[in-house]
């Protein structure tokens, strides 16, 4: 993130982002990053409106957040993109409460996203690294909004050999900000202006084109980064083992490394298996995924997130790619709330898979007997308790006492 | 030879032509920015649109030009930018209802990371924007003593929304989630947030009160802001004819008679401390202040007697004590005499 030469870092702490922050606002105060200004916002919401009033005056603006702080930026995050601002924001994953929980899954990038943000998961720590160097370049390119996601501790708090390229490579690779509309008294505009029925579904049309330029900006910038700096980091997708596989699980962020694991070890079996990573979750690469998945006779999506009362999301657009294929989609919900995604687990879903028996919806390790009892209790009291507590009793976690 | 003397009957203005160049009015040169220009959609009559228009054209004689305006959602953000029309001829931004104070802070910090320093940074909202809904970010910046000035035209009300009851409407008003209904009509009393020493709390280098009933005044503490760096607030009262039901043509006279009666005090402070006071020069009754305006007609009955004689007591000690605390009367000169025209001089 330093090396992208940031102008105006602002931010409110919340785990697991804090060391992000915390790092950047030392770089600031040592003058590692002048000029640079760092401000200590009252609220993620604040947070984000400094970004975007950064942004406004020609800045290279940055945040950071995760969980419960994008959703109470929310607003700010659909007016940066609806203003056509290039901030760069990295989310570290975290579940979105009640109950509170401070452990990574995906649910907060779901929540944002039909915010118009470019979306990029990164499978590694290296990765997230090069993912921002990128995220600027295209950013500004298209002034647009992009966000880095990263798995919340999973990478932000992992300690992993990273290559970080020269300021010189970076400076080669990423140009300075040049705005594409500007707060400037020489030049007076008015930004932010009310649109009525009469404009504005063609404003939000041109949103959705600049998305659709993302969709090749993304794999053109990603091939570039490749030669500038050696590595395959970015573009849309990544496809591992899949050529010929008959099985091909997706997923997005880190669990990709586990789920690689795993493919090695059953292809070591004998079973035609293979992954593909999505980079690009929006905008949504549509026949990158097709291409990628047309050959597999079944895929299994697994996703750190939920739609409550429906079942998977990421699973709904890669079925959306796979239209009109043959190609049965199975989502495994797995890893809320931090809950560890095993090889074991991950083992027996794929051998299910590939036997046909994988159902449409999976909870991974979901513990059913200790659902289906607190369910009883729901049905036959009203007033039952509350169910976490009552579920940690049953498991012997908390004591009988209360 | 004796001084000449200028008489003007029942008023304590003092035509332009008889100062001094230097202190003449921005409005009246015409090399005035024209910050706001005509052909808005304001009401007729909105105190607003008059108070933004002498604010900003005052920010941008006091910076050369050099300025950046940053809006808050609400009646001044509609009615001024209807796309693809702009009243704005400044360079001008409005992202949301809650955030102008934070865009404003980054507005500030991009340009001092560009080395811009001669451009400074002027954020507005009106009273929900400011006390309400904004106020987070808005005690924020303050905290942070960002560079921003920071304009609330308080109307004492959500007026684009229909006049619904925001922390600055007063007790007893009339809005339209404060119903003049049952026992108690209209707003409660008790309640509400006095936003200017709410500002002095946090120390910042300038807090300034001002009604667009004396525009002179209002332009010279936009001038005095802009002299200091650091976070500056400025709380305009602005009457809405709409929401206050006042005539079109009493805004400077109900703006005039919320200071003549001590129920708005005008003031400024400095670090915390009020410095200089407005003295009241022709105190009035609340009961005159209160009887033209439609909001409060819920305290009188049809013949004009006073309805609800609790209710005006209680805000006329509201405003004795308003009186007392900032010293509102001291040094105030004795009522002007009827008719013999010598309400004021000026010595040429």
């Amino acid at each position: 993130m330093a090396l992208c030469r940031p102008e105006v870092i602002c931010a409110y702490p919340i785990s697991p982002q804090t060391h992000i922050i915390e790092a950047l606002s030392e770089f600031v105060k040592r003058g590692a990053l002048a000029p640079c200004e760092f401000v200590n916002a009252e609220s993620e919401f604040a947070a984000m409106s400094v970004a975007i009033g950064a942004s406004a005056a020609g800045a290279r603006a940055f945040t950071a957040t995760a969980s419960q702080g994008l959703l109470f930026m929310m607003e700010a995050v659909y007016n940066a993109s609806g203003l056509g601002f290039p901030v760069v924001m990295t989310l570290a994953n975290r579940a979105v409460g009640a109950p509170i929980n401070i452990w990574n899954d995906h649910s907060d990038a779901m929540a944002a996203r039909d915010a118009g943000w470019v979306q990029l998961f990164a499978q590694s720590v290296q990765e997230a690294a090069d993912l921002h160097l990128q995220a600027f370049r295209l950013a500004e390119e298209l002034s647009g909004p992009v966000m880095v996601c990263m798995d919340g501790f999973v990478l932000t708090h992992a300690t992993e050999r990273v290559d970080l390229p020269s300021q010189q490579a970076v400076d080669a690779f990423l140009p300075p900000y040049e705005p594409r509309q500007v707060l400037d008294p020489d030049a007076p505009y008015s930004i932010g202006a009310m649109v009525g029925p009469e404009a504005f579904e063609e404003v939000r049309y041109l949103a959705h084109a600049r998305q659709l330029a993302a969709v090749e900006r993304i794999a053109e910038i990603g091939s570039e980064f490749a030669e500038a700096f050696g590595r395959d980091s970015g573009g849309l997708v990544h496809s591992y083992r899949s050529a010929d596989a008959e099985v091909v699980v997706v997923a997005m962020g880190s669990v990709l490394g586990t789920i690689k694991e795993v493919v090695d070890a059953q292809r070591a079996g004998g079973a035609r298996i293979g992954a593909l990573g999505v980079t690009s979750f929006r905008p949504f690469p549509l026949d990158a995924v097709r291409q990628a998945l047309g050959g597999a006779r079944r895929v299994v999506v697994l996703e750190k997130s939920v739609s409550v009362g429906f079942g998977g999301v990421l699973s709904t657009d890669v079925a959306l790619a796979l239209n009109g294929l043959a190609v049965p989609v199975s989502t495994v919900v797995a890893g809320l709330g931090g809950r560890p995604i095993t090889e074991s687990a991950l083992r027996s879903v794929l051998e299910a898979a590939q036997g046909g028996r994988l159902e449409k919806l999976t909870f991974l390790d979901l513990k059913h007997e200790l659902v289906a009892r607190e369910l009883e209790r729901m049905a036959a009291r009203r007033r039952s308790g509350p169910s976490a507590e009552n579920m940690l009793r049953d498991l012997g976690i908390v004591g009988a006492g209360g | 030879m004796a001084p000449v003397r200028f008489y003007q009957v029942g008023s304590f203005a003092v035509g332009n032509r008889l100062v001094d160049r230097s202190e003449r009015t921005v409005q009246s040169d015409a090399g005035r920015s024209n910050s706001l220009t005509s052909g808005h959609r304001a009401c007729q009559g909105c105190g607003e649109a008059l108070g933004a228009r002498y604010a900003l054209d005052a920010a941008m004689r006091a910076t050369g030009g050099r300025l950046v305006a940053v809006n808050a959602t609400g009646c001044l953000e509609v009615f001024s930018t209807p796309y693809p029309e702009t009243s704005w001829q400044i360079a001008w931004l409005h992202s949301l209802f809650a955030n102008a104070p934070a865009v404003a802070t980054g507005v500030a910090a991009a340009l001092r990371v560009k080395g811009r320093s001669d451009i400074r940074v002027v954020s507005q909202a009106g009273d929900g924007g400011a006390v309400d809904i904004g106020f987070g970010c808005l005690s924020g910046m303050f905290e942070r003593n960002d560079d921003v000035l920071f304009i609330c035209y308080d109307n004492e009300a959500y007026m684009n929304t229909g006049v619904q009851r925001s922390g600055a409407t007063p007790p007893a008003a009339r809005t339209a989630t404060t119903e003049a209904v049952g026992p108690h009509p209209g707003n409660v009393f008790g309640q509400g947030k006095n936003l200017p020493e709410i500002a002095m709390a946090h120390r910042i280098p300038y807090v300034a009160t001002a009604t667009v009933a004396d525009l002179h005044d209002l332009e010279d503490k936009v001038s005095r802001a802009m002299a200091v760096h650091g976070s500056r607030y400025l709380h305009i009262l602005v009457p809405c004819p709409l929401g206050w039901g006042s005539a079109s043509s009493d805004t400077v006279r109900v703006a005039r008679l919320a200071t003549q009666t001590g129920l708005f005090p005008v003031f400024e402070a400095e670090r915390g401390r009020v410095v200089r006071v407005t003295p009241i020069r022709r105190l009035a009754p609340v009961e005159d202040y209160l009887r033209i305006q439609g909001r409060f007609r819920h305290l009188f009955d049809p013949e004009g007697a006073v309805a609800q004689p609790g209710v005006v007591a209680a805000l006329q000690s509201m405003a004795d004590a308003t009186i007392a605390r900032y010293g509102l009367l001291a040094g105030a000169e004795a009522e002007p005499r009827q008719g013999t025209g010598t309400g004021t001089e000026a010595a040429s």
